[in-house]
């Protein structure tokens, strides 16, 4: 079916309240994981730990009362988007819109501009530019509305990024200690508690894109469906907790609230994995349109 | 939860150790990479700034003008330290600072600085922007806005109970090296 005219016009305004809500709201999902950590660092009776959460969640609490933002870094806009596949719309008017929902919300909020040409460092002032926003599109079969997730992601914890073509025999092991090695590579920089994010197998691109998606747009709490990859999961969140660098890099339990894994098929002679880290901010906002442009918050 | 006011002594400095959690009220002076590489350089502190027994904190904030046309400061969280090691001695040892405020902590010529001249470094929590601006009760001026832009510019703070934990103190001990020798170790067990 063919939606309404006005959907893109909608798109454009949604783009930007999620932008806005983002750095504003913290997930509910990321509130929880954050007192989980409180307790455990609580019951360890680590001081310095279960104050720096206390800081943390009073910080929300402030950001909540004054609806401002949690933290300078108002980030690089990504969303993902999901259309129904009933759908019959025009794709590139669709990221139109979301660009300039982006730009909408730098100038009307305003927010920091942090968007710049890589060599030159010159700023384009929209939070908008070559590529940017980042709109990953994926496609719901029988449906007819289009699920958006968007995330201001922060550059102290993307620039804790990390790819490696393992050896495939280098096996399960292999994967274990390259994550934990970025894990200590990383250390205070991208402001632990973090939530892990691991893409595995595809193609070195796809790798990176599924590290992505795993640390900024699964929800805490939840598994990846097949028990294998799952169970990889709480194996190296115990693994990272062990470590000891604990929230801010200043020692405790909770070096981590969550490792997500997100897997592709891969090539007989290769073993991609990719990590991509985010903050304790874990920023995230969720909405749907129908066919009509008429939005539903999450 | 130690108080501490400034200008700070060397005493109370040299009272504090790793771990302590200080609250600070007084005055505190932002620096970033521009101010840090004009003071190492051999620039000049400008009039009316004053940085014996003060606290120089690792900051790029968010400040705006308010109706009543006075500056207000809405978001001040820390940033990383680490960029200001080649410097921080120096300013410490010239400048007579009793403290400096960041994330991430420093190197060990900032940790001999802190022993020999009497000096802590202090931890803010990264990204915990609105519990640092609402120890800000207000901000006086600003210098070098034109020469280094608003975020690297020296912005004077009063605060009150500004909370930071120390990480870095004035007797050889830093807990981000203490922390990374222990995960080092454990990390030596899956490598
Ligand atoms: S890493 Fe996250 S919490 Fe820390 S400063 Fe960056 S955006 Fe803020």
């Amino acid at each position: 079916m063919k939606p309404s005219p006005e959907i893109y016009d909608a798109l454009e305004v949604v783009a930007r309240d999620l932008y806005i809500k983002a750095l504003q709201d913290i997930p509910p999902d990321v509130r929880a994981g954050l007192s989980r950590g409180l307790e455990a660092e609580k019951q360890q009776g680590n001081q310095t730990a279960s104050g720096i959460m206390l800081t943390i969640l009073d910080n929300i609490r402030v950001a909540d009362e004054q609806k401002t933002l949690v933290c300078q870094d108002t980030g690089l806009p990504v969303f993902k988007v999901a259309v129904g596949g009933k759908l019959d719309m025009d794709l590139w008017r669709l990221k139109d819109s979301l660009r300039k929902g982006c730009a909408r919300a730098t100038a009307e909020r305003p927010l920091r501009p942090n968007t710049v040409h890589p060599l030159t460092r010159k700023h384009t002032g929209t939070n908008t530019g070559e590529g940017i926003p980042v709109v990953k599109l994926d496609f719901v079969p029988d449906s007819d509305r289009i699920e958006l997730q968007m995330a201001p992601k922060g550059s102290g914890s993307e620039n804790m990024s990390f790819l490696k073509m393992l050896n495939p025999s280098e096996g399960i092991q292999g994967i274990k200690r390259f994550v934990v090695q970025c894990i200590f590579e990383s250390g205070a920089r991208p402001c632990p508690p973090m939530i892990v994010g691991i893409g595995l197998g595809g193609t070195s691109d796809i790798a990176m894109g599924l590290a992505k998606e795993a640390s900024t747009f699964r929800h805490l709490g939840t598994h990846n469906p097949d028990p294998d990859v799952a169970k990889l999961e709480d194996e190296l969140l115990d693994l990272i907790n062990q470590t000891g660098i604990g929230p801010q890099g200043l020692g405790g339990v909770t070096t981590a609230m969550a490792v997500n894994i997100e897997w592709a098929h891969t090539h007989i002679s290769q073993n991609p994995v990719a990590v991509n880290i985010q903050c304790w901010r874990g920023e995230r906002a969720e909405a749907e349109l129908d066919a009509y442009g008429n939005v539903s918050w999450k | 939860m130690i108080e501490l006011s400034t200008p700070l002594s060397e005493a109370a400095v040299r009272g504090l150790k790793v771990g302590d959690e200080a609250a600070i009220t007084g005055m505190l002076y932002t620096g970033r990479d521009a101010v840090h590489k004009y003071l190492h350089e051999g620039g000049k502190l400008p009039d009316g700034v004053n940085l014996s027994g003060g606290v120089l904190y690792h900051c790029g904030p968010v400040v705006i003008k308010d109706a009543a046309g006075n500056w207000k400061c809405v978001a001040a969280g820390p940033t990383t330290s680490i960029r200001e090691e080649p410097y921080q001695w120096q300013i410490i040892r010239d400048f007579g600072l009793r403290g400096v405020i960041g994330k991430g902590g420093m190197g060990d010529q900032t940790l001999g600085a802190c022993r020999e001249y009497g000096c802590v470094y202090l931890h803010a929590v990264g990204g915990a922007a609105q519990v640092l601006a609402e120890c800000i009760q207000r901000v006086p001026t600003v210098h070098f806005m034109e020469q280094f832009g608003a975020p690297e510019a020296i912005w004077e703070f009063e605060v009150v109970r500004f909370p930071a934990i120390v990480t870095m103190d004035a007797h050889g001990n830093s807990l981000h090296k203490e922390v990374f020798a222990a995960s080092q170790a454990e990390l030596a067990k899956y490598v």
